[in-house]
């Protein structure tokens, strides 16, 4: 049993009067893709920026790759895209890579080998001896990310990688993120785009005042279970209470009834019961539940404003 | 002590990139020409009015003029560099936080005063440069044009460095805790403060009045900049200039050298307040 890449406990940050974040408490397994969701302001980047000891925390206890928050060690084998990221628009792409590459600790040939090849995984290979200035807002996100995978790191933490990406820009995230997960890399995304985060993470935890309010696996979720609407008529209390064996959250309201099923295979099965009890089926629509109801769900309709 | 040294010349990069050093460059070498014009201009007018040129009497009155003019000269040397130091680490650290620069470089394996010191270490190599090329350019151009050099000039030159050195601290260490604006109000106010001070203690020298010669001390403990001027100006003065005490160049109340080891002390201070506060700081 290998330790966990993020191990929190109560961690808490006010701000003077401001409570950015409660109680965060979570635990993300090594090699996993965890998405952190929340409203915003729920206090997601002050928890991403006090695990990298850029804030410190009020009270509470947490751990990187089993070491406590701040190891210098430890920083070593973490990359991390900030959210507002600005960079050092004097340099170029190229010396940009080579200066967050030395900080890391690369040197030589090695540092040459992996700038060359994020440059080219990142698509800015042509641009490489441009100063940042002149980048737009993706080129800029794509040299971020570059940056945060420079050390080959064993956690790498993502704040909104894909806001400032056209569709092509964000398929590259994801592909990169698909990467990482293949090299067993865990990956911490914050995100406001559920349905990046819905093909891309393993696990999300919800997040609402600071403090985790639903931890969910996605894999559990894989797309399967869906909410089904019947339209019957002559539909008997037996029927409906005999739905438990297909379904759960089982709501009957004249000749509509709504379930949620653990398996859209069941759907046929479930059609044949009914029309064999007597009713008279019109219709049988299974939808998805979807991460983004879901969220609306947990958090509520206000955001958690 | 290798991370300090990336940074630093991180930081270098950035003064050149931004034309920073260019600028400098420039404007001091148009500084240099209008001095040594300046200069040319007076220096003639007085050798022809001293009628008994090649007398020793015109020997001294046109050595005395040429301190008087290079002390003028060092004397601007000395602010352009005191107002290059402020502006140089005013917004390093500040702006940084401010504009999220520093997230990514502050969570790399790195202590977070290497960041300061290898800042702190660029910019003394910058002002190291600019010095120079100003006093160095002003010092020649004295001498090619008169022969003059005053004495002591070595530990003057490194005297106006520590000046220089100094407020560049002290502003790198606001910088770490409040806006650039503010750090620049803050580091011009005492150099001022600092300045009247020192003009209340000579004056206060020559009527004997202690209390006064009090009041400037105080303020040179506050903000020693104008107290290092003095102690340079001291050592580079003309014996029969310090005689005469008719030029506002002509120290009359020396700051001793108890007052040197002050401020440098107080530079060490301001560096490990910089440290202090930057390490302690959300980002």
């Amino acid at each position: 049993m290998s330790v966990a890449a993020i191990e929190t406990e109560q961690l808490k940050k006010i701000f003077g009067d401001n409570t950015a974040v409660k109680s965060l408490t979570l635990q993300v397994a090594q090699g996993e893709v965890f998405g952190f969701l929340g409203p915003n302001g729920a206090g997601k980047t002050t928890s991403i920026k006090m695990l990298l000891g850029l804030v410190v925390p009020t009270s509470g206890k947490a751990s990187l790759l089993g070491a406590p928050i701040g190891d210098r060690a430890t920083l070593a084998r973490i990359g991390f895209l900030p959210e507002h990221f600005r960079f050092q628009d004097w340099l170029t792409a190229g010396e940009f890579l080579g200066f967050h590459g030395e900080l890391l600790g690369l040197e030589g040939q090695a540092l040459k080998t992996r700038r060359d090849e994020l440059l080219e995984r990142v698509g800015l290979a042509p641009f490489r001896n441009k100063q940042l200035r002149t980048f737009s807002k993706g080129m800029l996100q794509r040299i971020g990310l570059a940056q945060a995978l420079l050390n080959h790191p064993a956690l790498v933490f993502l704040d909104e990688p894909t806001s400032g990406l056209d569709p092509v820009g964000r398929r590259l995230v994801r592909d990169v993120i698909h990467e990482l997960r293949n090299e067993g890399t865990c990956v911490f995304l914050n995100s406001h785009l559920l349905s990046e985060i819905e093909v891309t993470c393993d696990r999300v935890a919800f997040i609402r005042h600071g403090e985790v309010v639903r931890d969910l696996s996605l894999a559990s979720m894989d797309g399967n279970q869906s909410v089904v609407t019947i339209s019957a008529s002559g539909l008997t209390a037996a029927m409906i209470s005999e739905m438990r064996r297909w379904g759960r959250d089982i709501q009957a309201n004249g000749e509509k009834l709504t379930l949620t099923i653990h398996n859209e295979a069941s759907i046929p099965e479930i059609t044949r019961y009914l029309v064999a009890q007597g009713a008279n089926v019109f219709a049988i629509t299974p939808s998805r539940l979807s991460l983004e109801e879901i969220f609306i769900e947990t958090v509520g309709k206000d955001g958690g404003l | 002590m290798k991370k300090i040294w990336i940074l630093a010349r991180m930081t270098f990069r950035e003064a050149i990139r931004r034309r920073i050093v260019l600028t400098g460059l420039v404007l001091g070498i148009l500084f240099l020409v209008v001095y040594s014009v300046g200069f040319r201009m007076i220096f003639t007018e007085i050798s022809s009015e001293t009628a008994l040129d090649g007398t020793a009497f015109a020997r001294v009155a046109q050595n005395e003029m040429s301190n008087f003019l290079l002390l003028a000269g060092l004397y601007a040397v000395a602010f352009l560099a005191v107002a290059m130091g402020a502006l140089l680490s005013a917004d390093t650290l500040a702006g940084e936080i401010g504009s999220g620069t520093i997230q990514t470089i502050v969570t790399k394996p790195l202590r977070r005063s290497d960041v300061v010191l290898g800042k702190w270490l660029a910019f003394a190599g910058l002002l190291a440069l600019y010095l120079l090329l100003m006093s160095g350019g002003t010092v020649l151009s004295v001498f090619f044009q008169s022969g003059y050099l005053p004495p002591n000039l070595l530990s003057s030159l490194s005297l106006i460095y520590l000046e220089a050195l100094l407020v560049m601290t002290f502003s790198l260490a606001c910088s770490s805790a409040i806006p650039a604006l503010a750090t620049g109000g803050m580091v011009f106010g005492l150099y001022g403060l600092a300045f009247i001070g020192g003009w209340i203690e000579q004056i206060g020298a020559i009527f004997h009045n202690q209390t006064a010669v009090q009041v400037g001390i105080a303020t040179s403990l506050l903000f020693p900049t104008e107290a290092i001027w003095r102690r340079a100006t001291f050592e580079m003065q003309s014996p029969f200039g310090a005689v005469l005490q008719m030029t506002p160049f002509v120290t009359l109340s020396v700051p001793n050298l108890l007052m040197i080891a002050y401020a440098v002390l107080y530079l060490l201070v301001a560096l490990a307040i910089a440290t202090k506060i930057f390490k302690n700081r959300d980002m």
